[in-house]
């Protein structure tokens, strides 16, 4: 495999990743427009965000005005060539090409960094790579991430124990609490254990994993109950609440035990080169 | 679906139901965070918005030529207006609010009172959004507010969304709310 990449390509995969919506994602979509019932809220919802994709897919314009945190997963075999510089380059070329919105700000101060490239941005994981993959890029809204929540067990408000039925009770409680304001339908990435860090990073790598691979039973069992909940696109009602749900464990310490939930909104843009 | 075009009046306003999809053509205001603090501490206001559209919306507009041009225009979280809009609501007759993620009870009341909904855009779709922008016709307090928080008077068509409350007191944000709680017990 090759191990290095140009910033025109670099450059390339933030352009198609902000504006061509991974194709999993868009039949997932499609096949919750057809279950929606004709004239229904949820349907002309669902009707918008299809033509909304096709639409910035064939200009070649973000799909979303929050171009959101950008994310980079970059196989280790790369480190040496595919840099945070290298990146952070390629940002700012795309944000002056108008494929990314200025939206990244000192946290006090609001100050803007108008090629969104500072101290921290964008996000630089080096993983293990898979054999075939260079980088992938994860794009997430702000609207989507403000609906991600860390419950710690025992949870005496949610009546959630130290097992299968407490966890449980915490990822639909998420869902329950998100309603529309994550831009539903959406994705949920769960990670059950690790401390309060490895939580949110392990919850929110599974949102890259493909929506028409094989579920665990878990993952049915438990995308089938959120879609019971009724909230719909957007939250104005309807049969799909979720998309897709992917669960991951890690160990945990004896005194700790997290159940970490990342939501995803329904323009859950991510590709790899 | 229902077409609604400009002006927005009493009649119109009042027949729409929770839940109805309908499309908007015709003139369009934006204001957010910024119009409704500077209306509540007794600004005024540079354009009449009676029988209008307010659109919580801050567009990203690049200037062209002379003129504008819309590069996004997605509707932003609406519930931070609620501590203004019932008052807005009542001092300028606007008939639609258009936003996203729906607003409180106070609001609700006022749409009942005054003749007024709640149009949910969809959030995220940047792309049809902007695309159901056919020309900015002018703006204000662009110099005050700045480009985002200015007041864009923009003629739309077709522009896509849901009636979320309606001017009968009902939210649709409120009965799903309702409706998934029970859900969830049941679950």
């Amino acid at each position: 495999m090759k191990t290095s990449a140009t910033l025109e390509e670099l450059t390339g995969l933030i352009v198609d990743t902000s504006s061509s919506l991974a194709s999993d994602v868009e039949k997932a979509l499609k096949s919750a427009c057809r279950r929606e019932a004709a004239g229904s809220a949820a349907k002309t919802v669902l009707k918008t965000i299809l033509a909304n994709i096709r639409l910035a897919r064939r200009q070649r314009t973000p799909l979303c005005q929050d171009t959101g945190t950008l994310t980079f997963f970059v196989a280790e075999e790369c480190r040496k060539t595919i840099t945070p510089k290298l990146l952070k380059a390629a940002v700012a070329k795309a944000t002056a090409m108008g494929a990314l919105r200025r939206n990244t700000l000192a946290a006090l101060s609001g100050k803007s960094y108008d090629d969104n490239v500072c101290e921290g941005a964008p996000v630089v994981h080096y993983v293990k790579g898979d054999g075939k993959t260079r980088v992938t890029l994860l794009m997430k809204g702000g609207g989507s991430e403000n609906m991600s929540r860390q419950y710690s067990l025992p949870d005496a408000e949610l009546n959630a124990a130290r097992d299968l039925p407490g966890v449980e009770k915490c990822i639909l409680d998420a869902v329950y609490r998100a309603q529309g304001y994550g831009c539903a339908p959406g994705i949920l990435g769960v990670c059950i254990g690790g401390d309060r860090a490895s939580g949110y990073e392990t919850a929110k790598e599974q949102l890259l994993r493909p929506l028409d691979e094989k579920p665990s039973p878990l993952e049915a069992r438990l995308l089938a109950k959120a879609n019971t909940l009724g909230i719909g696109p957007m939250g104005l009602g309807g049969k799909t609440t979720l998309l897709g749900l992917k669960i991951a464990e890690r160990p945990r310490v004896p005194a700790s035990f997290f159940v970490t939930v990342a939501y995803m909104c329904w323009a859950a843009r991510r590709r790899s080169i | 679906m229902t077409k609604l075009q400009y002006p927005f009046t009493e009649d119109k306003v009042r027949a729409l139901k929770a839940g109805e999809a309908v499309e908007i053509s015709g003139l369009v205001y934006t204001g957010r965070d910024k119009l409704h603090k500077y209306f509540a501490d007794g600004g005024v206001l540079p354009v009449d918005f009676r029988d209008g559209a307010l659109y919580h919306c801050g567009p990203v507009m690049l200037a062209q030529g002379g003129t504008w041009r819309v590069m996004a225009a997605g509707p932003t979280t609406s519930v931070r207006e609620n501590p203004y809009e019932p008052d807005f609501i009542a001092g300028t007759g606007v008939r639609l609010v258009i936003g996203k993620g729906g607003m409180d009870a106070a609001t609700l009341a006022a749409m009942q009172q005054h003749g007024c909904v709640y149009i949910q855009a969809v959030g995220g779709a940047a792309a049809v959004t902007a695309a159901a922008v056919k020309r900015v016709l002018g703006v204000s307090l662009l110099e005050e507010f700045g480009a985002a928080e200015a007041v864009w008077h923009l003629e739309v068509k077709g522009l896509a969304g849901v009636v979320a409350m309606d001017a009968h007191g009902v939210s649709l944000f409120d009965t799903v709310r309702e409706a998934s709680r029970r859900a969830l017990a049941r679950a």
